[in-house]
């Protein structure tokens, strides 16, 4: 029942505010915002509960949840987490209040349906990190990109038309192809239930598994997302409002990892060995070319967005090494990167609030005006490039071993990108926060607010409770990542 | 031969007798009291209540009567309500056009005798029968179509549709003159024992006449290259009766498409599929590509549906009894987003005139929140995004083009239904991103929104309760095909 509370709780929220709050944009607006974050708050308790009842010691899914849906065709409403998708869940609904709070004074215009697509988002997407069914999975799957969408559009910056559609297509074009490669599968096993999946389609042949593969491949890669494919995060990134940025770049990136893991890896572990070398070519070119791209943006939004991309590469590369500590390492770089790149987000969202330019040089020397705000962005630079005692240094630490386990070139070319993601983002610290003030609206800026401290505090004692203690994570998914890795093995060594 | 003509046939035949001696009725009853609006419209919808009730009551298997012109099974049953659906959804969404107009009582009638037809030609189990039904509902809907008859756009959409579904007609009956020619039969019953026995080996005069009936379906369906007539027709035709042309005629057509293709011409499976396939892939591209180009919704409508009908297309190419279900399921979900989506284009007036370019629906959001959510549902749900109703459409005529090995036709399915986001989106863009451009007429008749709120409500929570509609089509599925 708590996965299906979860999952309603927003949809609530949504529709309590579409219902009973009235009136004009003001109070309205301000009625919206006291819902969505009490919903949210509410929402990220109830999945902490989750976390308390959960039991690391098993591999199977828990708080498993069975209801007939789609009679005919065997299709069920199916709910139920492991250790990897535990995480997720706790990620989205953390982040969730945090966005909702970032959005406080930014989004003035129509707050009410930009709560309501907050929320119905967030129900969408807990439900593609819960879902135990391959088509309830793709319905919350694509789902989001409707209210997705609309935030871009709606609430997004100067060029956000182009940026809504280019989400839109890519994301879908990648998909399509996968519903195909599920209905294959469901012809083939007479269901859709992910755990039957893995039970059955480890045993198709290799060239069938192999078309599958790539039917996947699409669209999970299309969402990390991989170069050369990842075109459209900038676009979206940049344009989209700051709370829906922090939500691409902390969730809606980790649905593609996260799709690597419960679907290509268990399902069709042939292929995926097949394809390893297709995976670590991409990433490799996605952590070296996106680092040297970003060294060269002017817009510091698109900078994080490209460092999104490289960081989203070090992912892939740990998913696909297939062993323990490329693995954990990609689960904490993947909860990492969701803390710390939604932090960046909201820095440069603070910067943008008072300035409304995301122009790098535009900026110089705001360290004299606002020593509060340059303490939290030092902090959380640092996390992005990996300094011990941050939860980067840990995913990326792990990650490499991971690859130097499966492949020394490998590691090799992603230790470079974590020499170029430092370069890039120090670089960019130097250029906004130090110097001189050459532009007169810096000196006027003023220190971040109680709200901002408020949403950046926990940010902090996360990145530095993983950095420093990572043992009840990797505890709680320790079990579930070794009977992923059992799955990989068992058929390879089939005859 | 079934037998001689006995009273229990009449029996079989009721729904339609009871339409056809009623709508007379109606005729009369209108031309000697020029009524208003409302009693003529809420007749009616009860006049197809109760075909459609006796239709169901009626209904204790199949039977076939009246020298084996005329037959029911549960698929004709299950089409003939979609049929009546539609016709009542587009009559209540109707009201308020007709209340404005003057001479509603007329396009009453039309409809119901549109209906008639339709609801004989989905019972047709002739060749012969099925002509004289197609034509008896076509030349309802060219006087339809002319309805605005002091308008040039709709006299032209009346004249055009009358012109080519002339030769659609013509194509049809050619075909039929073959097909009876080579095989000596008209009835379905005999020419499916035919070729049953033949094995499917036929001569050639054969498939020519059923490639030529292929091609009048395509002209009433709308598939392409056989479509052209449709974006002018949808423009010029007054905006009730496009939503009628774009939805009971299809269900019709395809329905009767379906018996014809699993009755009569199911050991030519093999030759007609190619033809199916063809016109299928062609209507989803054409329909996904032409559309972006629109400047008027209807227009743009009108592309859809002919995508729209292409998915359907490849449901029956599939040529199984999923196949066939997946169709039926379609043409459940596509009634209430067509049918729902032209109600919106009513609601689209000011200043007292009908405004039909896609950007007079710039910034609705903020203008009409309510109905451009209504839009955006329904928009998306054409589009194919889970979890609207439009999604499951094209999940299960592509899970049944997968089972029947029709991947190349799924691909190019899911392919143009990207493309086809394009535009859909755009609609969704323009309402949503863009600044108002001025507020519509307040809407004094209250059917009209409440049928838009229906089909909304429809397509947006299908997915919470899908197993009525899909187990219907399932029944209505294997009793077409064993």
């Amino acid at each position: 029942m708590l996965l299906s509370a979860l999952l309603l709780l927003p949809l609530v929220g949504a529709f309590a505010i579409m219902a009973f709050v009235r009136g004009n944009e003001e109070d309205a607006g301000k009625e919206a915002r006291y819902i969505a974050l009490f919903t949210t708050l509410v929402t990220f308790g109830v999945s902490l509960l989750l976390w308390a009842g959960f039991d690391p010691a098993s591999a199977e899914f828990q708080f498993v949840e069975k209801r007939s849906w789609f009679v005919g065709l065997n299709i069920s409403y199916e709910l139920g987490i492991d250790g990897i998708s535990l995480f997720m869940v706790l990620l989205t609904t953390l982040l969730m209040p945090i966005c909702i709070l970032c959005s406080w004074e930014s989004i003035t215009t129509r707050t009410r349906a930009f709560m309501v697509n907050f929320l119905i988002l967030e129900s969408m997407v807990i439900g593609v990190f819960c879902a135990l069914d391959a088509i309830m999975f793709y319905l919350f799957f694509e789902g989001m990109l409707i209210p997705m969408y609309l935030i871009i559009g709606v609430w997004g910056g100067k060029n956000r038309v182009y940026a809504a559609y280019k989400f839109f297509l890519y994301t879908l074009a990648g998909s399509v192809l996968f519903l195909v490669a599920i209905i294959y599968m469901y012809l083939q096993f007479g269901t859709t239930s992910i755990p039957e999946f893995i039970k059955q389609a480890p045993n198709l042949p290799l060239d069938v598994q192999k078309w599958l593969w790539l039917a996947m491949f699409a669209s999970f890669a299309v969402k990390v997302p991989m170069w050369p494919v990842h075109t459209w995060l900038p676009d979206a990134h940049v344009q989209a409002p700051t709370a829906g940025s922090v939500i691409l770049a902390g969730i809606l990136l980790k649905m593609g990892a996260y799709g690597f893991l419960r679907f290509s890896l268990p399902m069709l572990p042939e292929a995926s060995h097949h394809y390893t070398w297709l995976i670590y070519t991409l990433s490799i070119i996605a952590v070296i070319y996106t680092s040297l791209v970003a060294l060269a943006q002017t817009d510091m939004k698109k900078l994080i967005a490209y460092s999104s991309v490289a960081h989203m590469g070090f992912v892939t590369i740990g998913i696909f090494t297939m062993n323990m500590q490329g693995l954990q390492g990609a689960m904490i770089q993947m909860i990492s990167h969701g803390l710390v790149s939604g932090a960046l987000f909201l820095c440069v969202g603070v910067l943008y609030d008072r300035m409304h330019t995301r122009e790098i040089a535009n900026y110089g020397g705001v360290v004299n005006v606002m020593p509060k705000y340059a303490l939290y962005f030092m902090f959380f630079t640092m996390a992005s490039v990996g300094l011990p005692a941050t939860s980067g240094f840990v995913g990326e630490f792990l990650i490499l071993v991971g690859a130097f386990k499966a492949s020394t070139w490998v590691a090799f070319f992603a230790a470079t990108g974590v020499v170029l993601g430092a370069s890039y983002m120090l670089w960019l610290y130097r250029r906004v926060m130090f110097g001189e003030i050459n532009n007169e609206e810096v000196r006027r800026m003023s220190d971040i607010t109680t709200r901002e401290v408020v949403i950046f505090i926990p940010l902090v004692l996360l990145v530095l409770w993983i950095g420093l203690y990572p043992k009840p994570y990797l505890h709680a998914m320790d079990a579930s990542l070794a009977n992923l890795i059992k799955q990989t093995q068992v058929t390879s060594e089939k005859p | 031969m079934m037998g001689d003509i006995t009273s229990s046939s009449f029996v079989v035949m009721l729904p339609e007798i009871y339409l056809c001696i009623t709508a007379m009725f109606l005729l009369i009853y209108g031309v000697y009291r020029k009524s208003e609006a409302y009693p003529f419209m809420w007749l009616a919808v009860i006049v197809l209540a109760f075909t459609a009730y006796m239709a169901l009551c009626r209904h204790t298997g199949d039977a076939t009567v009246m020298n084996g012109m005329f037959t029911v099974s549960a698929f004709t049953l299950f089409a003939k309500l979609m049929v009546i659906g539609a016709a009542v959804l587009v009559l209540l969404l109707s009201s308020e056009w007709l209340s404005v107009r003057g001479r509603p009582f007329e396009f009453v009638v039309l409809i119901l005798f549109a209906v008639l037809g339709m609801l004989l030609m989905i019972s047709a189990n002739d060749l012969l029968s099925f002509y004289m039904a197609l034509e008896m509902s076509s030349l309802a809907l060219y006087v339809l179509a002319s309805f605005n008859r002091d308008n040039a756009k709709s006299s032209e959409a009346g004249l055009k549709y009358f012109v080519l579904g002339a030769l659609a007609s013509g194509m049809l009956l050619f075909g039929m003159s073959l097909v009876y020619g080579f095989a000596g039969t008209t009835g379905f019953d005999e020419l499916s024992k035919l070729f049953t026995d033949t094995e499917g080996a036929v001569s050639k005069g054969v498939v020519i006449g059923m490639v030529l009936i292929i091609i009048g379906f395509c002209f009433k369906l709308s598939a392409v290259p056989f479509h052209m007539w449709t974006p002018d027709v949808y423009e010029g035709a007054p905006t009730p009766v496009t939503a009628f042309f774009a939805t009971a005629p299809k269900i019709a057509a395809i329905a009767l498409f379906a018996r014809v293709l699993f009755g009569p011409f199911a050991e030519l499976h093999d030759q007609w599929q190619q033809v199916v396939v063809a016109a299928s892939i062609l209507s989803m591209l054409t329909g996904a590509l032409a559309a972006i180009m629109q400047t008027n919704i209807k227009r743009l409508l009108a592309y859809s549906s002919i995508g729209h009908v292409g998915f359907m297309l490849m449901a029956l190419a599939a040529g199984s009894q999923a196949g066939v279900q997946a169709m039926l399921i379609y043409i459940g979900v596509y009634i209430f987003m067509s049918a729902g989506m032209f109600g919106c284009v009513l609601l689209m007036k000011r200043g007292g005139h009908a405004v039909e370019e896609i950007k007079d629906l710039s910034g609705l959001a903020q203008t009409h929140p309510a109905l451009a959510l209504a839009i955006a549902v329904f928009m998306f749900s054409m589009a194919g995004i889970p979890p609207l109703a439009g999604f499951f459409g094209k999940f299960y005529v592509i899970m049944a083009a997968v089972q029947a090995n029709l991947l190349f036709l799924a691909l190019v399915g899911v392919l143009a239904s990207v493309i086809g986001c394009f535009y859909y989106l755009k609609v969704v863009k323009i309402m949503y991103f863009d600044e108002p451009a001025g507020d519509f007429d307040k809407v004094a008749a209250r059917m009209l929104p409440a049928g838009i709120l229906v089909s909304a409500a429809f397509t947006f929570f299908f997915f919470l309760l899908p197993s009525p509609l899909i187990e219907q089509a399932k029944i209505a599925a294997s009793a077409l095909v064993h």
